[in-house]
């Protein structure tokens, strides 16, 4: 013990600061060092908002911030001897997250000045200690706008289902469908549906397979044939069940063949390839490419286009737009995606889903100019907009 | 000339796909077709060693038995093979659907609605820079335009018809300046491959 106190005096009275094994060894309480150049008061506090395990840090700038290398953070759990370093920062940084933290358990930190490897250490922070929070409040907003349009779609679902009927502009691209199948059935070909490259949960592939199922009541009724190749083993079984189900509401199950629908791969040229394959071999009359699509689109567009097939294309991907615009006799862009299965089947969730989008772009487009103008007359409400 | 077999294979698997460029031809289907069954070969054991292994069979065999209700869920797609119960397909399809929509909802409203609304509205601040003032005038213009183009609750006619128009020419510049990038970057793989060629194969080039 005299030993200690004799170690700390001298850590006190000597010119050259408390080195990191000092600083360490002689824990739990930590001399203060009046040296020169320590960052002032360090604040530690539980990080809002979020799923727990990280305690944010905060201190004021070493009075000597130009001249130190840095700074370095020590912690230590309450039950803990010694401070241990858990990370440093460059110097002009005052802010610092320890994401290795257990909730529930009380830390203190101390944040050191780094000059040529020797620490100017702070005083501890009080105990801080992390845990999860159930709601964001930082994300009020969302909720609201989730809140809105949720009301607006029961509304318009209601009002579809009371048999109400609710206007919906001609898509060209969907005028079109009846007459790509029924040149397939024409000319004795198949078709071709590409229900896109993404998986289930892609909400263009949930609208692929709403078109998809009325495209397959179509080809039931016109008896032609029908290619779906699939990546994945998931939207295979879907897009499977859907076209079986469409088959038996046109009242035509025995029509139905288990080959309609087939998975390829999911390596994504592998599935290209194989998709360039099946246009060239089996020459399908139309092929439809609607859902999420990536760098293959183009591949798969041109080489439909140079078959002679009738294409109609369809998605939400903006990059890809521009090579089903320049390929495709027909392309349905972003949002018509999404109003092609609500204007095939009139069904009235859809109706009303797509009823209540438009109101929302007429809500964005007021917020849009209500929030500019209100600017110029000196209210500022964007951060009504902001996100956290 | 390279003397690695696995840069010839390469090489020749290379050529065999490029030769799609003159016409389907034996060769392109069987590049094709290796190209398919090796991906599923590879798919089955990535999936075995990243996803059913670690995230669902260690957990079990260490005894954490929440892990039964992926597994059953799981199971229940193999049910379209036996006709009888097939439609006990639909409830993990329903699962994961649902999860699908309720996770990409928020992230939407978020990232593509708020974010977006925030970074077009144009304040007194924006034009501290006359040219910037005024780009931001061209993009609030084109926002808006473009979102009546996609209004699909009336006819485009009058000044909605105007509106929408103009909506379209603004796509289709993005769509150009979209192409030609895209290309670009195209070219680039193609670029790439032709390396790949005439370098570690015909090493014509360093």
């Amino acid at each position: 013990m005299r030993v200690l106190t004799l170690l700390m005096f001298l850590a006190h009275c000597l010119p050259v600061p408390l080195s990191p094994c000092l600083i360490v060894s002689l824990s739990p309480r930590l001399p203060v060092s009046p040296s020169p150049g320590a960052p002032a008061v360090v604040s530690a506090f539980d990080r809002p908002n979020d799923a727990g395990s990280v305690i944010q840090l905060r201190w004021s700038l070493s009075p000597d911030d130009a001249s130190i290398d840095g700074y370095a953070v020590l912690r230590r759990a309450r039950d803990d001897t010694a401070y241990t370093k858990i990370g440093s920062t460059m110097r002009g940084v005052t802010v610092f997250e320890d994401e290795g933290v257990q909730d529930g358990v009380p830390y203190e930190y101390i944040v050191a000045s780094l000059r040529d490897g020797a620490m100017f250490h702070s005083e501890p922070s009080a105990p801080a200690m992390s845990y999860p929070q159930f709601f964001h409040k930082g994300r009020i907003n969302v909720l609201l706008c989730i809140v809105a349009f949720t009301l607006l779609l029961a509304y318009f679902v209601v009002k579809a289902r009371t048999g109400k009927d609710l206007f919906i502009r001609k898509i060209a691209g969907l005028a079109a469908v009846e007459e790509a199948v029924g040149r397939a059935t024409e000319m004795g070909k198949p078709i071709l549906y590409v229900p896109g490259l993404g998986d289930i949960d892609w909400t263009a592939t949930i609208a692929s397979m709403n078109i998809l199922g009325e495209v397959a009541r179509k080809i039931a009724r016109y008896d032609s044939a029908l290619i779906v190749p699939n990546r994945w083993s998931v939207t295979y079984t879907v897009s499977k069940e859907v076209v079986k189900e469409a088959f038996v509401a046109e009242g035509s199950p025995d029509k139905f063949k288990e080959e309609y629908v087939r998975y390829v791969t999911e390596a994504q040229f592998g599935f290209a390839a194989a998709i360039n394959g099946i246009m060239t071999r089996e020459k399908p009359a139309t092929n439809f490419f609607i859902g999420r699509f990536w760098a293959e689109s183009l591949i798969m567009a041109e080489t439909g286009a140079q078959t002679g097939a009738f294409q109609i294309a369809g998605t939400d991907s903006v990059l890809q737009l521009p090579f089903f615009v320049s390929a495709c006799d027909y392309t349905l862009m972003g949002e018509e995606l999404y109003a092609a299965s609500a204007y095939l089947s009139r069904e009235p969730v859809l109706l009303g889903s797509l009823k209540a989008q438009d109101y929302g772009k007429l809500a964005v487009l007021l917020v849009l100019f209500g929030i500019s103008l209100t600017s110029f007359f000196g209210v500022n409400l964007l951060p009504v907009l902001r996100v956290q | 000339m390279s003397g690695d077999p696995w840069i010839w294979i390469g090489a020749v698997l290379t050529l065999m796909i490029f030769s799609f460029l003159y016409k389907d031809n034996p060769f392109y289907k069987f590049g094709e077709h290796l190209f398919v069954g090796v991906a599923n070969g590879y798919y089955i054991v990535y999936y075995w060693h990243n996803a059913l292994k670690p995230n669902l069979f260690e957990p079990l065999s260490a005894g954490q038995f929440l892990y039964v209700v992926p597994l059953l869920l799981g199971l229940l797609y193999f049910t379209r093979f036996i006709p009888r119960i097939s439609w006990l397909v639909r409830i993990p399809i329903g699962f994961t659907i649902g999860w699908g929509a309720g996770l990409s909802i928020p992230a939407y409203f978020q990232a593509d609605v708020l974010r977006q609304l925030e970074g077009t509205v144009v304040t007194p601040a924006t034009f501290s820079n006359t040219l910037h003032g005024i780009y931001a005038v061209i993009i609030l213009i084109g926002v808006a335009c473009t979102l009546i183009y996609f209004y699909f609750s009336r006819e485009h006619k009058g000044v909605l018809g105007s509106a929408s128009k103009l909506g379209i020419m603004f796509i289709m510049i993005g769509f150009g300046a979209s192409f030609g990038y895209t290309v670009m970057a195209r070219v680039s793989l193609l670029i790439g491959r032709i390396q790949f060629l005439l370098g570690p194969w015909l090493g014509l080039i360093d």
